[in-house]
């Protein structure tokens, strides 16, 4: 227990001590999202109708970024092979540094969602089911995007590959959190949804660790 | 028992390069052959003798490639996982290549239903695609063929290519059928059944006889090219194996 407190107050430093990179994360989330309404028009009606939707491709997509150094940095200087050999179960630390992670980059990112949400005219009902919906959704995100990391760790191509590996099974979370949103919109209520979300959630994170640890393995073999 | 236990070691003689190499390169002139002919069968009752059908008129004949190329660009993802789980749980090297053997015919058949599609879309729809859920689900697995293929052949060490590769086809298929009802719910929220695929009448039945000559050739044509494909990997990372110089003396 305490090895796994060592390992997430050891990212959270590491992370505080490079704030700038946290800022990217963010910047980029905000930047993509602000470029839609100059693209498509500034019409209020439609923003609302896209507004959700936007904001989750920008989450998807601002997830992304940090993916591919995940577990870059500690597989070069070796403190990947410590951890290996560590007493802790593998899928532990690595579920240590996922929850570092995204306590670093997707937190920020819901909290800066209530003002994109503002930007696109959606109603305070709906912009709560978004913040609700990223909460629940980009721990997902994470997960899922951890297998592509680990499994393209060390290569050359890897920046590339992690989105096209991760994305298409990131398709599932992206409809449930924009469909939730629409829903409450339309006044049928975002619960089941959301649940649906929360269903991914706690699959995810009881599978996901174990997947990425085997992964890890593979590629640090 | 005794038979069980003959069968199984007939399954592991032949999960060794050495002895599958020349029962693959026996097998698929025959598969080839009986793709050929089995086409050629389904082709013609397809266009000459099905009859045209009352609502869709010639268009429909479309389906006696569309949806064979559908259910085998499902059906490989599958043998894919089912290989993928031999790789990861036996450590079988031959597994792992025929995985790798049937991404792209997989691909390849993902590609042809999504394109015949479109061709039939436009005449009996009127438009080339619609954001229905089979189509969308049909185009995610197409992205999961291409993450494949692409994870494959962006690591050098076959090892770690195969054991990658099987975890990502696992993950992949795995994810399919949640996939598949997310489309499915977000598309009946979204806009209703404008267009329906499952109202088909049912089929004459030279047309449906037309349709399975056709999808047991694209059967049996992936099943040749998988074994041409094994057999040029195995060549490749056999290359140094005395029993492969032993094999292509004799050739």
């Amino acid at each position: 227990m305490s090895t796994l407190a060592a390992i997430l107050r050891f990212e959270l430093l590491l992370a505080w001590r490079r704030r700038s990179a946290l800022a990217t994360t963010l910047g980029f989330f905000v930047i993509v999202a602000s470029l839609f309404p100059l693209a498509l028009g500034a019409d209020p009606k439609l923003l609302r109708l896209i507004g959700a939707g936007v904001v989750w491709v920008a989450a998807l997509l601002a997830t992304l970024l940090g993916l591919a150094r995940l577990f870059a940095a500690d597989h070069e200087d070796g403190t990947l092979e410590q951890l290996r050999l560590a007493p802790l179960p593998l899928p532990l630390a690595v579920m240590a540094k996922l929850a570092a992670h995204w306590l670093l980059t997707a937190v920020p990112l819901c909290l800066a969602a209530p003002i994109l949400g503002l930007q696109y005219g959606l109603s305070q009902g709906a912009i709560g089911v978004l913040v609700a919906g990223l909460l629940l959704g980009t721990p997902v995100l994470c997960l899922v995007g951890a297998v592509g990391a680990a499994l393209t760790l060390g290569l050359r191509a890897s920046g590339v590959l992690v989105p096209v590996i991760v994305l298409p099974l990131e398709v599932p979370v992206l409809i449930m959190g924009a469909g939730a949103v629409e829903a409450q919109a339309s006044g049928l209520g975002a619960g089941p949804w959301l649940s649906l979300l929360a269903a991914l959630f706690i699959v995810f994170l009881v599978a996901a660790p174990s997947v990425i640890a085997f992964a890890l393995r593979i590629s640090s073999e | 028992m005794a038979t069980s236990t003959a069968a199984r070691s007939m399954l592991f003689r032949y999960a060794s390069p050495a002895t599958f190499y020349p029962l693959a390169g026996r097998l698929w002139p025959w598969f080839a052959a009986a793709a050929v002919v089995l086409a050629l069968a389904g082709l013609a009752i397809g266009l000459l003798v099905a009859p045209t059908d009352a609502t869709q008129g010639d268009a429909y004949r479309i389906i006696f490639i569309h949806v064979p190329a559908a259910w085998m660009s499902m059906f490989i993802y599958l043998v894919m996982a089912f290989y993928a789980v031999l790789t990861l749980g036996f450590n079988t090297r031959l597994s792992a290549m025929m995985m790798r053997s049937l991404a792209p015919t997989g691909a390849m058949f993902t590609f042809v239903a999504l394109w015949t599609g479109a061709l039939w879309g436009k005449p009996t729809w009127g438009t080339w695609w619609v954001w229905d859920a089979r189509l969308t689900s049909e185009l995610i697995l197409f992205f999961l063929y291409l993450g494949f293929i692409a994870l494959q052949s962006a690591i050098d060490d076959t090892r770690r290519a195969d054991r990658a590769g099987a975890l990502v086809a696992l993950v992949g298929a795995v994810n399919v059928p949640i996939i598949y009802f997310s489309v499915k719910w977000w598309n009946t929220l979204h806009q209703g059944a404008s267009v329906s695929l499952t109202r088909a009448p049912s089929m004459a039945r030279d047309m449906l006889l037309g349709m399975l000559l056709m999808a047991i050739a694209c059967w049996m044509y992936s099943i040749a090219v998988a074994l041409v494909r094994v057999r040029a990997l195995i060549v490749e990372r056999e290359r140094d194996a005395a029993w492969l110089r032993e094999a292509g003396a004799a050739d």
